[in-house]
């Protein structure tokens, strides 16, 4: 059964010469629970299409369903992490930026404090929840904004490529990090990336894009048993075929 | 909507706020609510305008405070660039420089026009003498700034290609701190003018845009004022953006160094 | 603004080196003053000006002393410092709010944009002698003319500010559900702090030097600035450099007090410095 649903799901942008299609005709569900990357070049649209889901942007054809009921703006069902790790607000502290969400919800400082504590500890930041952002390292810094963005408990998962900015050594902690937060929380979780082998190792199904317009090229199941090996022979097909289904769409 | 699409309205609404404003004005003078001395129709000012400007009154009052203005600002370069970069390029300058400076920016400039009178009696030294004092800080510290900023890997890179120390002087430290340098002329260029209006009205010598304005009080000619202010706004206007916009582009702009020097 | 010390300090970890340290910092500061005090002294000494128009600097910190103890100087500094407060107050609430409004609202922003634009290129005392006309002599036309000139630069940094508060800020407190209102309290406010305190900085500066002008000009009957016009009458020199090193005192305190420690407190703990 699909929890999120993307049903002819079109985005044209008006220009001052003409109308470009950014993404085009896309469709495909997501199951709950499920691990889903999508996989593109710049301009495929991956983001603009994570934006939609988001309720950021509307789409100006077709259209997006969440657990049935259609994406009408943003919502406290959904968590983002975008890419920019300067999304912490830095007048807050670690512990301040995580509780934020919970505080729009309403719920009272000593239990927000108490969750916040607990979705830092799920990052293994417990230490630094009364640092502020610019004194935490750019792994750290996402890893705080995920723990943000789960501490309200929203049943989604947005992420925009949040590890293309850290360098290779931290990233490959950070998407360890990820796969076992995923493991404990079993959150539906939409992965926007343009690394092959990072989508490899996280999804269980990875959406394969390509652009001018940005349209769903395959979609590929990642039958692999966690953990995984990025080393491994079975690792290394998966990651030809995703570039097999990527290969002839160099960008001009 | 396009971005040209944007603009235009902008300027549109930009127009009828203007429009708005100024029929409100002249609603109000003419309402008899004030005398006409005290707020003059926006006809009165304009025939004013035109009048001072037709006789040459007016454009000899601006070439006089254009002039001070030039006099004082050439006086500040000619001691704030040099010392500006000794004190960047040596410590002991820095060092001796520095707290001086620190003493005497808090001090506004027209708190030395009483000084000055005394010392140099009314007319155009005192007026010059400001603006030169106003000039002065914005075009030494910015300098300063400028020559520390330039980025050692530059100095390094042009000494490994063989520059001697004159060639790293005019070929990578000045067009390195140049952003910090234009943006310290137009700091001083903009306190300058500041000074120079305020030193007028208290230094008074006949002949100035300030001199203008503070003169017409005493005969509460109103329209002459706002006629003066006109002026000076246009000028004011003219100084920032014609004369810097156009240096900065030519320049900082092309090699895409404007984000080193914002204020 | 430059950081204005050099940071050259050395890093001593024993506290006597650091007493050493520190007397040497101190030495070094004052040497430039002792320079220029003794080549004053030798001039005002040596006769070649009247003593009235050249004092020595006994002269001055005489002046400065007599003034002092007969509570004029203190009258004075209550005086222009009430009115920068009274003016400086006006300014900050008026231009925040409207700043804030032009950054948050198109409308606002095209309507107010010209407005501010046109007054902006105009030198603030040049408006002195409308303001004195409309409002006559003395304490209300110094503070309005205070608080309209410093206006400007506060209108202008809110504005900006607020349009510079990031995206992706914005974007993430919205997910999490902020409304409007708690919005523009938790992260626009926030978010644009570093700007409005850089327009709040540069609208005391603003506000102190014109009132100096300004107190000049409006023959207020107290106030530093009409203390040192005043004192041109009786070619009372040492009365002005006593005022002008008063109002030098001033304007380092406002820096260094009231600013430097607003923003320690704020912008810098959070590593925001605009």
């Amino acid at each position: 059964m699909t929890y999120i649903e993307l049903r002819n799901v079109s985005l044209t942008y008006d220009t001052p010469s003409r109308r470009v299609p950014g993404v085009d005709n896309v469709s495909f569900g997501i199951a709950p629970s499920e691990f889903l990357c999508i996989v593109g070049p710049s301009g495929c649209g991956k983001s603009t299409l994570l934006n939609m889901i988001a309720g950021f942007l509307k789409p100006t054809g077709g259209e997006i369903r969440i657990g049935g009921k259609p994406v009408t703006g943003h919502g406290l069902d959904r968590g983002i992490v975008f890419q920019d790790f300067a999304q912490l607000f830095p007048w807050r502290t670690a512990l301040g930026n995580v509780a934020f969400g919970l505080e729009m919800k309403g719920i009272a400082k000593a239990e927000r404090e108490e969750i916040a504590r607990r979705q830092l500890a799920l990052v293994k930041l417990e230490a630094f929840a009364h640092s502020y952002p610019h004194h935490l390292s750019g792994g750290m810094q996402q890893r705080v904004a995920i723990a943000r963005a789960l501490a309200y408990n929203p049943a989604v998962l947005l992420m925009d490529e949040p590890f293309a900015a850290l360098d290779a050594l931290t990233r490959d902690d950070m998407q360890r990090l990820l796969a076992e937060v995923w493991r404990e929380t079993r959150k539906t979780i939409v992965y926007v990336t343009h690394n092959v082998a990072e989508a490899v190792f996280l999804a269980d199904r990875v959406v394969v894009m390509t652009p001018h317009p940005g349209t769903v090229q395959a979609e590929v199941p990642i039958r692999l048993t966690r953990p995984r090996d990025p080393l491994s022979v079975d690792f290394l097909e998966h990651q030809k075929e995703l570039l097999r289904h990527l290969g002839g769409t160099a960008a001009p | 909507m396009s971005a040209a699409g944007e603009r235009a309205r902008s300027l549109r609404r930009a127009a009828v706020t203007l429009l708005v404003a100024a029929a409100l004005y002249e609603a109000t003078a003419r309402s008899g609510l004030f005398p006409p001395a005290l707020l003059p129709t926006l006809p009165a000012v304009a025939r004013t305008l035109v009048a001072t400007t037709l006789d040459g009154t007016m454009p000899l009052h601006a070439l006089h405070t254009l002039t001070r203005v030039a006099l004082g600002l050439a006086l500040a370069v000619a001691a704030g660039l040099p010392l500006g970069i000794l004190m960047g390029r040596f410590a002991a300058v820095e060092g001796f420089v520095l707290p001086l400076a620190s003493a005497l920016m808090p001090i506004p400039s027209l708190a030395w026009v009483p000084v000055f009178i005394l010392w140099f009696g009314l007319g155009d030294t005192v007026s010059i003498l400001i603006v030169f004092y106003a000039a002065l800080f914005p075009m030494l510290l910015n300098t300063w700034s400028g020559v520390r900023a330039v980025n050692p890997l530059w100095l390094r890179a042009a000494q490994a290609m063989g520059a001697d120390e004159r060639k790293l002087f005019w070929k990578v430290i000045m067009p390195g701190a140049s952003p910090f340098i234009i943006a310290g002329l137009r700091q001083a260029l903009l306190r300058a003018f500041i000074a120079v209006i305020g030193a007028e009205m208290l230094a008074a010598s006949d002949w100035g845009l300030g001199w203008v304005i503070f003169d017409a009080k005493e005969f509460l000619n109103t329209d002459v004022m706002l006629a003066a202010l006109v002026v000076i706004g246009c000028i004011g206007f003219v100084l920032e953006r014609l004369a810097f916009g156009a240096l900065e582009r030519a320049t900082v702009v092309r090699w895409g160094m404007v984000r080193a020097a914002k204020e | 603004m430059p950081e204005l010390v050099p940071a050259t300090a050395p890093r001593a970890s024993v506290p006597a080196e650091r007493a050493n340290a520190r007397l040497r910092a101190a030495t070094r500061t004052a040497f430039p003053f002792l320079v220029v005090g003794a080549a004053w002294e030798a001039v005002a000494h040596a006769g070649l000006f009247p003593p009235r128009l050249f004092p020595p600097l006994e002269s001055v910190g005489a002046a400065l002393v007599r003034l002092t103890a007969s509570g004029i100087l203190p009258h004075h500094v209550a005086e222009t410092l009430l009115r920068l407060a009274a003016g400086f107050a006006l300014a900050a609430l008026v231009g925040v709010a409207l700043g804030i409004a032009m950054g948050r609202s198109r409308r606002a922003e095209d309507i107010a944009l010209p407005l501010v634009s046109i007054g902006a290129p105009i030198p603030g005392l040049a408006y002195a002698p409308l303001f004195l006309l409309w409002f006559g002599l003395g304490n209300v036309s110094a503070i309005l003319l205070v608080a309209f000139v410093s206006a400007f630069p506060i209108v202008f940094n809110t504005w900006t500010g607020v349009k510079a508060v990031k995206d992706v800020w914005v974007r993430s407190a919205q997910a999490m559900g902020a409304d409007n209102p708690r919005l523009f309290r938790l992260v626009i406010l926030p978010g644009a702090l570093p700007y409005i305190l850089t327009g709040l900085r540069l609208g005391l500066a603003q506000a102190w030097r014109i009132l100096v002008g300004v107190e000049m000009l409006a023959a207020v009957p107290w106030g530093l600035g009409w203390l040192i016009f005043g004192a041109r009458e009786f070619l009372n020199t040492d009365v002005m450099l006593a005022g002008i090193a008063v109002i030098a005192v001033i304007g380092l305190a406002l820096e260094n007090l009231v600013f430097r420690r607003l923003e320690e407190f704020t912008v810098v703990r959070w590593g925001m410095m605009a």
